[in-house]
């Protein structure tokens, strides 16, 4: 027991937890801002990928790291143009083309980075963002180190949970991405574009994963490599229905699946070789699958999600 | 410019359709090997000796094909009853572990004849159990298939990686990971000697025809037909809906984890964390470019197989990355999503 309370008193995983969740934060708004247009995009472990891989590059080939992110935000709402343009100007199966979507960028980025960096015995690194202590505040003890000395994008991404919450819920322009999510034809009655959000929801929500990609890459780790992503896409789903489609409850929920996370990789460590460690690694999926579950009937579903939009088709 | 829906699909775009999706794939990652600095035709043309310039070749690609048929299969069963199970990968791997494990530990020497049967089903009913918990999930508690299969996946490849490092452990490999091996018993025979085309690429295509078979002449087939065309309107006709998913979870599991199981009996022998280099993804690309139809399965896994088989001899060759061919095969996906549209709708300005 004293065990688990050194673990939960450690400033040491407070500031892991929030490390963790910023790639989380990201695309769980990502993925939650397309949902909310009415538009599912599995698109997201692809994207995050790419942005991983081209964000690094950008930086690796000299630009700066604000550069890197801008690229990998670029290239996500890339990706979410296609994906609107098949699932939203096409009206296809959101399934089929947002897993179309992930293979075809994963595989994009995979190619481009062999292409771009001969293989190599190491992995070849970039200067990754640095803590930034924010003055007064990083001093109070515990508190501080753990909360206060993040990496510039972590503060970013708490800020953006924020402001997409306050446009979502109190401007005009979040009450007609909801109403197309809730219902494009009283949309379109009402004078709002049920094509226009949707792509509008799902380019701005794929430069969000494509940021979140790159945050594993420039501030987690220093270096790309296949597979790194290792399903964040999906758990950042996952998280969408368990944050109810809001915001505010997405950083909240990102940030207690990272102490979750956190939490059993010091177990993990303390405990050594008497528990398998996969088991461990295994955790975070499944908790996923414990959350979906006992969200899904409570949660409401944005009421035309996965409904391609046809004008004059019912 | 607007679309406007077709009174009826015309069957010759139909049937063309994934040969031109196929053709607008190829044209976009011809750009990329460009991009690359090699030369197009050239790439293309070694790709296609790689698969097939040699019996060996040839052979590989059979081989290739076989796991590829069944993850197919398992897809196109699944969607066509509208459940997205996207997790053959995850079900292809506890096939293969569950088979491994039955072989080495509890079979033994048990003759081919009762032997190999019994593999196959157990590896199946894995597969299938392993689906039938996002099932359960779904008809429970409304949890969306899509994500719980993707998730299980990753629980999946961590199962097997545990298993394979305490008691799968098999001791005679230097410490390596890797299951114990299937006994000889266990083994599916050879097809053709000096290769390693096995008996399973045979088991996959029957079961190809027994799926189709299925699907276009019984009432089970209608009914999960009807199930994914309109479930509102299937269940109004008498379609009992859950029953019909939790059979049709059962088939499609069932045919991924006989993709493990046949993997690990024919051709690998024992199981590691890289036994599928994603035939669980691949066999959903499969199923979209056979039209979910399961003869076209076969026929499109075999596309699949000569891009992954022949890459690489190209890839050493004009050293364009050989994840082209993952790029190919993903793009190929996408324009046939395109290509079914307009099987469906037409340009009207």
């Amino acid at each position: 027991m004293s065990m688990i309370f050194d673990i939960i008193a450690s400033a040491g995983l407070w500031a892991a937890v929030l490390r963790i969740a910023t790639p989380l934060i990201l695309g769980t708004l990502g993925a939650l801002l397309c949902e909310r247009a009415g538009v599912l995009n599995l698109g997201i472990e692809g994207i995050m990928t790419f942005g991983a891989m081209i964000g690094w590059l950008a930086v690796y080939n000299g630009a700066d790291l604000w550069t890197g992110m801008f690229v990998a935000a670029l290239a996500g709402a890339v990706f979410g143009l296609l994906h609107s343009l098949l699932t939203v100007t096409l009206g296809l199966s959101q399934h089929v083309s947002g897993l179309g979507v992930t293979l075809f960028a994963s595989s994009f980025a995979y190619f481009t980075f062999r292409l771009a960096v001969p293989v190599a015995g190491t992995p070849p690194t970039v200067t990754p963002f640095q803590p930034i202590a924010i003055p007064g505040l990083s001093d109070i003890p515990f508190v501080g180190p753990a909360f206060f000395s993040q990496t510039a994008p972590t503060y970013v991404a708490i800020l953006l949970a924020i402001v997409l919450s306050w446009v979502i819920f109190r401007t005009p322009l979040g009450l007609a991405i909801r109403m197309t999510g809730e219902n494009p034809h009283a949309a379109e009655a009402q004078g709002v574009n049920p094509m226009v959000m949707r792509y509008g929801a799902v380019t701005a929500g794929s430069a969000l994963m494509g940021m979140a990609g790159a945050f594993l890459t420039l501030s987690a780790f220093n270096s790309f490599f296949p597979t790194m992503v290792q399903g964040r896409g999906w758990i950042c789903i996952a998280l969408v229905v368990f944050a109810t489609w809001k915001p505010a409850r997405a950083l909240l929920g990102a940030i207690l699946f990272a102490l979750f996370d956190a939490f059993q990789l010091r177990l993990q460590t303390m405990l050594g070789g008497a528990v398998p460690y996969q088991l461990f690694l295994m955790l975070p999926y499944v908790l996923s699958i414990v959350a979906l579950a006992v969200m899904a009937r409570r949660a409401r579903v944005p009421q035309a999600l996965m409904q391609p939009y046809r004008r004059g088709e019912r | 410019m607007r679309f406007e829906r077709r009174e009826h699909r015309p069957l010759a775009l139909v049937i063309t359709a994934p040969l031109i999706a196929i053709g607008a794939a190829l044209a976009i990652s011809g750009l990329l090997i460009a991009i690359a600095g090699a030369p197009v035709l050239e790439a293309y043309w070694l790709i296609l000796k790689g698969a097939y310039g040699s019996r060996l070749s040839a052979t590989e690609t059979l081989t290739r094909a076989t796991p590829l048929m069944l993850t197919g299969l398992a897809a196109a069963v699944a969607f066509r009853a509208r459940l997205w199970n996207i997790g053959a990968e995850g079900q292809l791997y506890v096939g293969a572990i569950t088979v491994a494990a039955a072989s080495s530990l509890l079979f033994g020497s048990l003759h081919a004849a009762i032997q190999i049967p019994l593999l196959l089903v157990l590896g199946a009913t894995a597969g299938m159990v392993f689906l039938l918990v996002p099932l359960w999930l779904r008809l429970r508690f409304a949890v969306d298939e899509v994500v719980t299969t993707l998730l299980m996946n990753f629980i999946a490849v961590l199962l097997v990686s545990m298993l394979i490092d305490t008691v799968l452990k098999d001791p005679t490999a230097f410490g390596w990971p890797q299951s114990q091996a299937v006994t000889n018993e266990g083994t599916l025979p050879k097809l053709l000697s000096r290769s390693r085309l096995h008996a399973g690429l045979l088991i996959a295509i029957v079961l190809a025809f027994v799926v189709h078979f299925i699907q276009s002449r019984t009432i089970f087939g209608l009914q999960s037909r009807a199930a994914g065309l309109n479930p509102v309107a299937a269940g109004f006709a008498g379609v009992p809906l859950g029953r019909t998913l939790v059979i049709v979870a059962a088939i499609s599991g069932g045919l991924a984890g006989l993709a493990g199981a046949i993997e690990v009996m024919g051709v690998k022998g024992y199981v590691t964390t890289d036994l599928s280099p994603g035939y669980g993804y691949s066999g959903i690309v499969i199923a979209m470019l056979a039209n979910l139809h399961p003869l076209g399965v076969i026929l499109a896994s075999l596309f699949i197989a000569t891009m992954f088989v022949g890459v690489d001899g190209m890839s050493r060759v004009l050293g364009v990355p050989s994840y082209i061919a993952d790029v190919t095969v993903a793009l190929s996906l996408l324009t046939m999503l395109v290509a079914l549209f307009f099987t469906q709708y037409r340009i009207r300005r």
